[in-house]
């Protein structure tokens, strides 16, 4: 579904990702490690399309197709959805009028928005005086409504309070069609087999490996994929040694 | 940006005498349609009141509503002696040369009141439109809102497309009396070379509330004014809002001065506006001069294009202690993260923009009835399609 081949990207004239290469299959979910400042939001925001991150080499590819220079909103409409890490206020604007724009047409249930508790925000302004739980909340509801087939989730757990971090776990499931019911018609099995929605998650605390069981993980430190490998064990490792043992692989 | 500061004297005061209608629906098309992009609806059923003035003569006027009175100034004054002490109290006359031209010619205009304790809730339509080309047209309106009465104006200013060039000066007088309430909402929308004057003035007193709402769409020559609220009486409440956009050539200049001269007096200034090209001056005036009052001022504007200013222009005076004011202001261009945030939702750039203009200018007025908001959303809306 997606495939990033020899990527560099540069903010500013200064060099911040090197030669990333990795690829998502349809139904994969992957976790992204590594350091503050290691360039993991440069990644996803290259990926979106964002202006400030100029593709100094390298491909994107997003369902056989290149969409290395594709703008943003190209690259939604095909199907691919970003959960920001601080979103914007966008004043005036209120959350319905929201839905209705990632909707493009689409009706969304008022199930949805009951779940994901935000029946009472639907009149308030994007974003506007949000806590970090209610932003998170928000940004979901618009992927929800957006149905996107790769999910990119920037620390989807950062700033949520204990009570809602299951919450917000659920919902991501919801979204990469990873909620596998027993009481659905289709077996378990054929439920994951027939699974389309791919993710890539970036987590610093790894909180959200309780509620999502990714199935690859990746490190990037000071811009270079340097690992990749089972999303536990990463983790685990990174939580014993930190990320200095990644210095090893790096040098 | 420099522009020529038209006096009254370069354009004429004659103007052709237009007959009464009866009915509006015998206005032609194209002025229908003018009427409507400034709220005023010539289906009349669906306001509790009507006037409409075209150039100098009142064409229409008529209330539906028991307690509530509309008819041109001229005639009030033959009928009412008494409102001779209304006339000039709250404008003076010789505030500056355009009350002085005012003052010395025909006056029109209109003179609306409600009786005390009438709740008149649906609006009522006032309308102020010019016909003849080069005139100067002078208007004098007086509104008189009785103790515990309620009133809703939606009043248009506008020209027709015969118009080029003109001065619309406008003096409006506003009474709202103990715990009664005005809002004012007034549109205007005019032709290019138009000079626009107004002057108005309202008074509160105690317990009473008036809500402003003013929204100026399109390119006007020079449009200078900078109405004055007095609020009088104990808890007497004030609250501004205004949108504007300046489209390349155009030139407004405009604000709000809110005296705050009673205990517990409130009083709130918001201001959103969008440059094209055009320049706008944004002010705001609050003056407490009691302790215990409260006021804000809010003042945002965006510049849409790499011409065009926007000059926000915030002061309190505060001369007693205990006054608690405030202001805000913040003048921009969109920041592209907005742009990008809902491109990222599937909207292309173009869309993404005028859906944040959209938001930055849809303020919404604490304390208004539903019905009044969305009939002012729709005449925004009428005239926010010309422009985007
Ligand atoms: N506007 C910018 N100009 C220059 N450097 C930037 C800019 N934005 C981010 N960076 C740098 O890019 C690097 C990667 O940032 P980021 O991708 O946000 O890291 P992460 O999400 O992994 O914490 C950091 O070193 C940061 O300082
Ligand atoms: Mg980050």
């Amino acid at each position: 579904m997606l495939k990033v081949d020899g990527l560099t990207v540069a903010v500013g004239g200064k060099i911040i990702l090197r030669d990333i290469n990795f690829e998502i299959n349809a139904g994969e979910t992957h976790i992204l490690f590594g350091p503050n400042g290691s360039g993991k939001s440069t990644l996803l925001g290259t990926l979106m399309g964002f202006e400030r991150f100029e593709i100094v080499d390298g491909h994107i590819y997003f369902q056989g197709e290149e969409i290395t220079h594709l703008p943003v909103h190209e690259r939604a409409q095909r199907g691919i959805g970003l959960m920001f890490q601080r979103p914007p206020t966008i004043k005036g604007l209120p959350m319905h009028h929201m839905i209705k724009i990632c909707a493009r047409g689409r009706k969304v249930s008022e199930d949805l928005t009951k779940k994901l508790k935000f029946d009472k925000f639907m009149d308030r302004d994007v974003n506007y005086g949000f806590s970090g739980g209610e932003m998170k909340r928000s940004e979901i509801l618009q992927l929800l409504a957006q149905d996107p087939d790769l999910i990119l989730l920037d620390e989807p757990e950062s700033g949520v309070d204990i009570e809602n971090i299951a919450l917000i776990g659920d919902s991501i499931n919801m979204l990469l069609e990873r909620n596998v019911s027993p009481e659905d018609v289709k077996p378990m099995y054929r439920q994951r087999r027939e699974r389309k929605k791919a993710g890539l998650i970036i987590t610093h605390t790894g909180h959200i490996l309780n509620y999502v069981h990714a199935d690859f993980g990746h490190v990037i430190f000071e811009g270079r994929m340097s690992c990749h490998g089972n999303p536990r064990e990463l983790f685990d490792c990174i939580q014993r040694m930190g990320y200095g043992e990644c210095v090893r692989c790096a040098i | 940006m420099t522009k020529r500061n038209f006096k009254p004297q370069d354009f004429t005061t004659e103007a052709p005498k237009h007959a009464y209608l009866k009915d509006l629906g015998s206005l032609d098309d194209l002025d229908r349609k003018r009427l409507l992009q400034i709220g005023v609806d010539i289906n009349t059923q669906d306001r509790i009141g009507t006037f409409l003035q075209i150039d100098h003569s009142v064409v229409h006027s008529g209330s539906q509503q028991k307690g509530l009175e509309v008819m041109g100034t001229a005639k009030a004054l033959e009928k009412y002696d008494w409102l001779q002490n209304y006339l000039w109290r709250a404008v003076p006359r010789d505030l500056d040369e355009y009350t002085k031209y005012v003052a010395a010619h025909v006056q029109q205009g209109y003179f609306i009141r409600v009786m005390p304790g009438v709740k008149a809730t649906y609006p009522l339509q006032a309308c102020l439109y010019l016909d003849k080309d080069g005139l100067a047209q002078c208007i004098h309106n007086i509104v008189i809102v009785e103790e515990g009465a309620e009133l809703n104006i939606i009043n248009g200013c506008a020209t027709s497309h015969k118009v080029h060039t003109g001065m619309h000066l406008g003096i409006s007088e506003f009474y709202v009396k103990k715990n009664a309430k005005l809002t004012f909402t007034m549109i205007h929308n005019w032709a290019e070379e138009m000079q626009v004057r107004p002057r108005s003035a309202t008074v509160v007193e105690e317990g009473g509330v008036f809500l402003s709402n003013f929204v100026c769409m399109h390119q006007v020559d020079m449009l200078q004014m900078f109405p004055v609220i007095t609020l009088n009486g104990n808890g007497a409440v004030a609250r501004s809002h205004s949108v504007l956009v300046a489209p390349p050539n155009t030139h407004m200049d405009t604000g709000t001065r809110v005296f705050l001269r009673a205990p517990q007096a409130k009083a709130e200034i918001i201001s959103r506006a969008v440059t094209t090209g055009g320049e706008v001056i944004s002010r705001g005036h609050l003056i407490g001069t009691e302790a215990q009052v409260k006021a804000h001022l809010e003042c945002h504007g965006l510049l849409l294009s790499p011409r065009g200013l926007i000059h926000a222009v915030p002061e309190l005076e505060a001369h007693v202690a205990g006054a608690e004011m405030s202001h805000e202001a913040a003048v921009g261009k969109i920041a592209p993260e907005e742009i990008e945030y809902l491109m990222a939702r599937g909207l292309d750039e173009e869309t993404a923009t005028s859906t944040i203009v959209r938001g930055f200018l849809n303020v919404r007025i604490e304390g208004l009835p539903q019905e009044l908001q969305q009939e002012i959303d729709k005449a925004i809306e009428a005239s926010q399609e010309s422009f985007m």
